[in-house]
Order: C-alpha cells, then structure tokens, then sequence
C-alpha cells in the first residue's frame, strides 16, 4: 500500500471513520537529511494524540536521503490520512504504510545478565541457543547477549533470564523492508525529472552565474 | 484645524524630511556588491527585489538590526510599513497577500518579536496565505544559551509554517530565500518563517547572484492531473439530476476566477461558497446561491443534503461548512477537486477525487461537461430563498423599527460603493452579515480570517489590503471587541496615510459569544459585556477623522461622508444590542436542520 500523489480512490459509499479494524502498521518514510525535520514529523502524530510505538531513523538505499520508519497501532483510515499529512510536508519525498504481512522486519534487543548465573545454570544455556542469542560481551562480572528477530522473539529472552536475574534489557526500533518495494532509486529519478517545468530552462541560464551576474 | 489638515501637514513635514535625508546621503548609489562580496542582510534584500517583493511589514528590534540598517539604503526600492505590533505585521502581510495575490512580507525581531508572529502565521497557515516572515535570531554561537531575546523560534512555529527554516551562515541566505519564496507561492501556499542568527546578518560572502527556485525535489506542489478520473468525474456530473457546486479559495488561490466561470456557466450547475471563497464569482451571478455552512444561506445548506452530485471545488469541508458530518450530503455521489491531496477524503470521503490545480482541471472538466440547465433543481433554490428574504433578509437590510441592524449597514454600504469595494471583516456577528450581504463584483474582495477565527485581524489586515491594492477603496467592518485588540494599528495608520475605512459595529456586547450564551446557555451572559472608549475619540488622537451614528436617519449619510472622506475615516454605528445571526445551524446539526430563528 502506498500513498501515491497522483492515484485517487474511488470508493463509493465507504462510510468516514470505519477504516476497519486497528493493527500494526509501518510507515516508511523518505526524507532530505534536514535538521528539524524529526520534530516535523512527530508532531504530525502528537497533534492526533497518536503514540509512536517505535521509531527508527538510518540512511536508505540512496545516499542523503533519510528512511524513517515508524510503528503504530491505528485502523488503516487514519493510517493514511497521517501518511498524506507526512508527504504533504516539504522535505518528505515519499511515504509508504504496511502491514505486518507486507513486510520483512526485525528489531534488536540486548540483555545483561550475571555472568556467575549463566555458568551455573546449564538450562540457560540451552534456552539461550533456543533463542538464538549470541553472547556480544563475556567479563567476570556479566555477559550480554543479543537477540534479533519479531517481538515475540526478543520478549521470549527476557522471559527465560528474568527469573534469573536480568540485569539490563534493552530493545531497538523496528526497522523493515517492504517486500514488493523496488527500491527508491527509480522513484527519485522520477522526483529530480519530472517536475521542473519550462522555467527550468531560464534557471539553467540563471546557473551560469559568474557570466551573468557581474555586479 | 482638521485632522486631515494636520495629518497632511506631518506629510509633508515627512517630505521636506525625506528630501533632507536624501540630500545628506552624499554617497552615490551603492553597488550591491563590493568586491564580489555582500553581507548577508544585504543578500536577503536583494532576493526580495529579485522577487518583486515591493512592500514589507516590520518591526526592528535587536537581533534584525544588521538587516534594518541595510534597509536604510533600499528605501527607495522596498516600502517598509512600521506596524505598532508584530502581529499587527503579520495580518497587515496576510491582507497584502489576500488583495494582490502576492506573497506578503514580514520582518520581525528575535524573542517576544518573533512569537507575536505566531497567531497570524498559524491563521495564515489554515487559510494557505502565501508570507515569508524574516526573523531575527541570537549570534549563531549563542544558540541555546538562554541569551538575550532568545527564543526556539523555529519549533515553537514548526506546526503553523508550510517550511521553516534557521539560517546561521550567511553564505545560505540566496539559496533559502529561493526556497521560501518558491514554497510560499506554489501548490497550496502557506507561511514560511525564516529564522536569521545575527552573524549570519552582518558576515560577508562572496555572493554569486540570486537564482529563483523552480524546483526541490522532495517538493511537488501541484499533483499531476490525471485524465482518468476528470472523465469518471464527467460521467457522473452528465448523469446527475440535481447537481450543486460548493467552491472555496482555491478558486481564488489558483487565479482560476475565468475557468470557474466557464464550468459553472455551460453546465448550468448551482454553486455556493464557502466564506473564503465569497468573491470567486461575483455575488449577484445568476448561479451564485449564496453562502453555505453554519450562518450561511437557507437553500445552500437545505440543497446539499438534497443533490444528487456534490462538486466541491477548491474547498476543505470545514466544520463550520458541513455541520454534522455523519448527516452531510449522504444522499449524494461526491467529487472533490484539490491541489492537496491530503483534504481529499479527509472529513468527506469522494466517489471521485481529482487532484491538481483547478485552473488546470477546471478547463477539461469543462469540456467534457454537457451544456445543461436545471430549471426545477434550480427553481428549489430560488423558493427556498424567497422563504428566507421573507422571513428574515428583508426584516435584515430593511427594517423600519428599532435599532440600526448590522444587515442594514452592509446594505447601505453596498448601495453606495456599488459592490467595488474590498470589505476586510474581522470575526464575530458582524464578519457572518458582511459574509452573508457583502456586495462583490470582483475577486479577492473579501478578505476575513477563515479557518483560525483570529479577532484583531482586520484593522491590521485592512492597511495591508490597501497596500496591497492601492486603487481600491478598502472598508473594514469590525465589532467592538475585535478593535480592541489591535487599535494599536490606528498608529501605523496615521504614520502611513494609508486611506482605511474602518466601521465600527457597536453592539456593547461580544455578540457571537452572547447569541450562543442567550441560545445555548440560557442566557446566562458570562463576560460578554465588553465595554468600549469613545472610538472617535481615540481615532481623532491618532489624527483620523471619525464619526459615531445611532439614528438610522443618519445612516446613508454617514457612510457617504466616509467613503468620500479624503483619507482614512473611522465610523461607529450603534447597532442592535441583542440581535442575532440568523440563519444558524447549531453544533452537532446536520445542515438541513438549518434553523432560520
């Protein structure tokens, strides 16, 4: 699903408000690098007194441009109309939302955990392989391990070394990948083309600023 | 002596003045650029002349001194207008931009200069009033340390600016101006805040000259038009039996007056407006049936629950214009025409959406519409009407009893300027009857504060109006408490010459807050009693000549004086104390539950 500029939907009938059921959704959104612009974004949710679930920002595919991806529970209605009000703003450059099915994502958690316990208790051990952790730091004193998967993945951890003492637990934003997305490269070449008009021509002109401007 | 007289004496102190400075300036005209390099305060006046930017509202202050003193040396090229109130600046640019279809111009200083600018900014952005407001800013290097005048000016006006934008380098400026221009003025304008620390003002930088922008890439103002869904859009209009155009500022915002014209003329279609969108087509065309929404016109509001096609052009379905939404033209297939297609399907879901700049899709709907006339459709609008002239428009502009009516001074008003006029409204009872019986026969006539509701608004926007149209007559109609918000402005007025008609309509109450008290708080009148100074009193201490009338003998007269007035003139009327804005659509009501008293 993607909010695109130029499609409009022909629903008939479809009553406002009734956007369905509320359900995870990751919006993916690609911006200029600019300062301010995070603040931008997350008044569009805090003006709808909408809470952010996770929030993640990284480089994309394509340099400058920043990826934001954003998790939320909402009915797909209000989804949308957020998403048209984040590609509304300047510096956004496009906006895509997702369900979970539409999307391969992980996010990653670190846990702390007395190194003395770990060794003595042999069953931590095998849950710890279950799990799939790999130990990031093993000192005298504690041990980290890392988990990278779904949320239930990294929660199962915590719920195994909790009786055992977690020391610190940490888990990231989600990050994800569109699985139908080709990519922005194509779309970008598409945003730097298409748009400049017939007045592009006397920029050009204007470009050649040291023969023009002579002042 | 009159005030006139004195005020044309200042002037011409001021031009005696004037040619004095001017002599003593005895250098020669100033390059723009020595040695390839321009200061920054410099850079952002020279992108104003390469943007046509004639007038600026301002107010000096500590941290936009450098670009004050560089103004000193463009007075010739750029009118600078000393407001008394940065918000006065603020709305004095919205009117500018409203009446010249420009982008308006504000200067304001760091600090408390800047969040004066916040209420105007946030009505110019829910109105899409293209402005680019300069602010000053603490030294770059002073950023964060709670300095003197220092204010996060950019996030507090993040939610109420189309961009914003801080620059501490003064080697930014050509390029940011570009951008700020570019964005004011294109696709669906709005405010744009650029934010200038005072190095950035006063450092000098090689300056390449200034390049307008055409172009950002993360930036499409107008959605491409596509062919598809004006043909879907076609068909249904072809096929409807009862269909009803509603129009807004878009109209106005896109310079497509002609082609809106041209739509509605050959398919025949009644159209009605939104308060921002009044002067788009002029008010006595034959298909002009008035004003929808909460104060608007009884067959507007009936009909839109009974068409069979909504058109809605330009518009955003405002809560004040649809009522009760889940009861709003549920009857009716919806086409919905806008350059921002986050409205599309916002409050009103579409059958059709059509993105793009009306002046675009306008002429191929058009096309593709039949020539038709709807003669019974039509018929029902003018019935209804009658119902409402009958019951209370003609009691309104024509009573024989009691009090002065506010209906009756717009009456008059038009009588006289013969509809030509720019009215500038501010908000209360008082803005819905100049909405409602303001005579227009020209576009971008009726300038008011819309969507925010700002009080104060219209003295400050008025100057700026005049300004922004120097060869036409500009009234501004206010109520008792909004003058008291900005009187202030009557200074930059005097100051100035500017020649402002201001009417006072005096009802010794905060009238929209009373009507709903009385209708919907059983009377229980909770501070409204707003009590006011002798108007022609004060006007008279700024050197504006002025008048107060009760009798309605007086009335045509009075208003006569004022427009003929040579300079500004300040008129109060005594108007009814407890008269109301009929008709109503009371909160929470469908618009077909319109009430007419």
């Amino acid at each position: 699903m993607s909010t695109d500029k130029n499609i409009v939907s022909v629903l008939p009938g479809s009553p406002l408000g009734a956007g369905g059921l509320r359900q995870e959704f990751t919006i993916t959104v690609y911006t200029e690098n600019q300062v301010g612009l995070l603040n931008r974004i997350a008044i569009i949710f805090s003006r709808r007194k909408l809470n952010i679930e996770s929030l993640n920002t990284s480089p994309s595919e394509i340099e400058s441009i920043s990826r934001f991806t954003i998790v939320l529970t909402e009915t797909e209605d209000v989804i949308r109309k957020v998403a048209r009000q984040l590609e509304k703003q300047v510096e956004v450059l496009k906006v895509y939302y997702n369900t979970n099915e539409e999307i391969i994502w992980q996010e990653m958690a670190l846990y702390k955990v007395s190194t003395d316990m770990i060794a003595e208790k042999v069953k931590v051990e095998r849950l710890l392989r279950e799990c799939g952790a790999n130990a990031v730091v093993i000192r005298k004193d504690y041990t980290v391990f890392e988990v990278t998967g779904h949320r239930e993945e990294t929660q199962k951890l915590v719920d195994v070394l909790e009786p055992y003492g977690l020391i610190e637990f940490v888990r990231s934003a989600r990050i994800a990948i569109i699985k139908d997305s080709c990519g922005f490269h194509e779309k970008l070449k598409e945003f730097e083309e298409t748009q400049p008009g017939e007045e592009i021509v006397e920029n050009e002109y204007l470009n050649r600023q040291e023969e023009v401007f002579s002042m | 002596m009159g005030a006139w007289g004195l005020f044309g004496m200042i002037n011409s102190i001021l031009d005696v003045e004037e040619q004095i400075v001017v002599k003593a300036k005895v250098k020669p005209l100033v390059p723009a650029v020595e040695d390839g390099r321009l200061s920054g305060s410099r850079a952002v006046l020279e992108a104003f002349l390469a943007e046509d930017v004639d007038t600026i509202f301002g107010y000096p202050g500590g941290a936009i001194m450098p670009i004050y003193d560089a103004l000193y040396d463009y007075n010739d090229r750029l009118k600078h207008i000393l407001v008394r109130h940065e918000q006065g600046a603020i709305h004095a640019a919205q009117g500018y931009a409203r009446a010249s279809g420009r982008v308006g111009v504000v200067f304001a200083t760091s600090g408390p200069g800047a969040t004066n600018l916040v209420t105007g900014l946030a009505d110019a952005m829910i109105d899409s009033t293209p402005l680019v407001c300069i602010t000053g800013q603490v030294f770059a290097h002073l950023l964060g340390t709670d300095a003197f005048q220092e204010v996060d000016v950019v996030n507090i006006t993040t939610p109420v600016t189309k961009w914003n934008y801080q620059v501490t380098d003064a080697n930014e400026i050509p390029g940011v101006l570009a951008k700020a221009f570019h964005i004011a003025k294109t696709g669906r304008p709005g405010p744009v805040l650029i934010d200038i620390t005072k190095n950035a003002q006063i450092d000098k930088f090689d300056y390449k000259g200034y390049e307008r922008c055409n172009h950002i890439r993360s930036y499409r103002p107008k959605p491409i038009v596509r062919r598809e869904y004006i043909e879907e859009a076609a068909k249904i209009i072809n096929a409807a039996k009862k269909p009803f155009v509603i129009f807004g500022q878009g109209i106005i915002l896109g310079k497509a007056e002609k082609e809106f014209k041209a739509f509605i003329e050959k398919s025949g279609i009644p159209a009605a407006w939104t308060i921002l969108g009044l002067s788009a087509l002029p008010t006595d065309h034959p298909q002009n049936m008035g004003m929808l929404g909460m104060h608007g016109n009884y067959a507007p509001n009936v009909c839109t629950n009974d068409c069979d096609v909504l058109i809605a052009i330009g518009m955003r379905f405002d809560d004040r214009v649809t009522g009760r939404l889940d009861k709003y033209a549920k009857q009716a297939q919806i086409i919905h025409l806008d350059i921002d297609p986050s409205e599309i399907d916002k409050n009103v879901k579409a059958t059709v959406g059509v993105w793009g700049d009306c002046k675009e899709t306008l002429p191929l709907l058009t096309q593709l519409v039949e020539a038709k006339l709807y003669p019974t459709w039509v018929e029902k609008f003018r019935e209804l009407r009658k119902i409402e002239d009958e019951s209370l428009i003609n009691k309104e502009l024509s009573p024989t009893e009691g009090k002065i009516t506010m209906g009756e001074v717009l009456h008059q008003l038009n009588l006289l300027t013969g509809g030509d006029a720019i009215l500038v409204s501010d908000v209360g009872q008082h803005q819905m009857i100049t909405c409602r019986y303001g005579k227009f026969t020209q576009s971008k006539s009726n300038i008011t504060s819309g969507g925010a509701g700002t009080m104060g608004f219209a003295l400050p926007a008025a100057i700026g109006a005049k300004f922004g149209a120097e060869e036409r007559t500009v009234v501004a109609i206010i109520g008792d408490g909004g003058i008291q918000m900005t009187i202030q402005e009557l200074g930059t007025i005097m100051q100035t010459g500017v020649e402002v008609k201001i009417i006072i309509l005096n009802n010794e109450f905060l009238g929209m807050v009373r009507q709903w008290q009385q209708l919907f708080h059983d009377k229980r009148y909770s501070f409204v009693d707003i009590a006011s100074p002798d108007y022609v009193t004060v006007a008279k201490g700024y050197y504006i000549e002025g008048n107060k009338i009760s009798e309605r003998e007086y009335l045509q007269q009075a208003l006569q004086t004022m427009l003929s007035h040579k300079g500004s003139y300040l008129l109060e009327v005594m108007v009814g104390q407890e008269d109301n804005v009929f008709p109503m659509v009371p909160q929470g009501c469908s618009v077909s539950e319109i009430r007419l008293s």
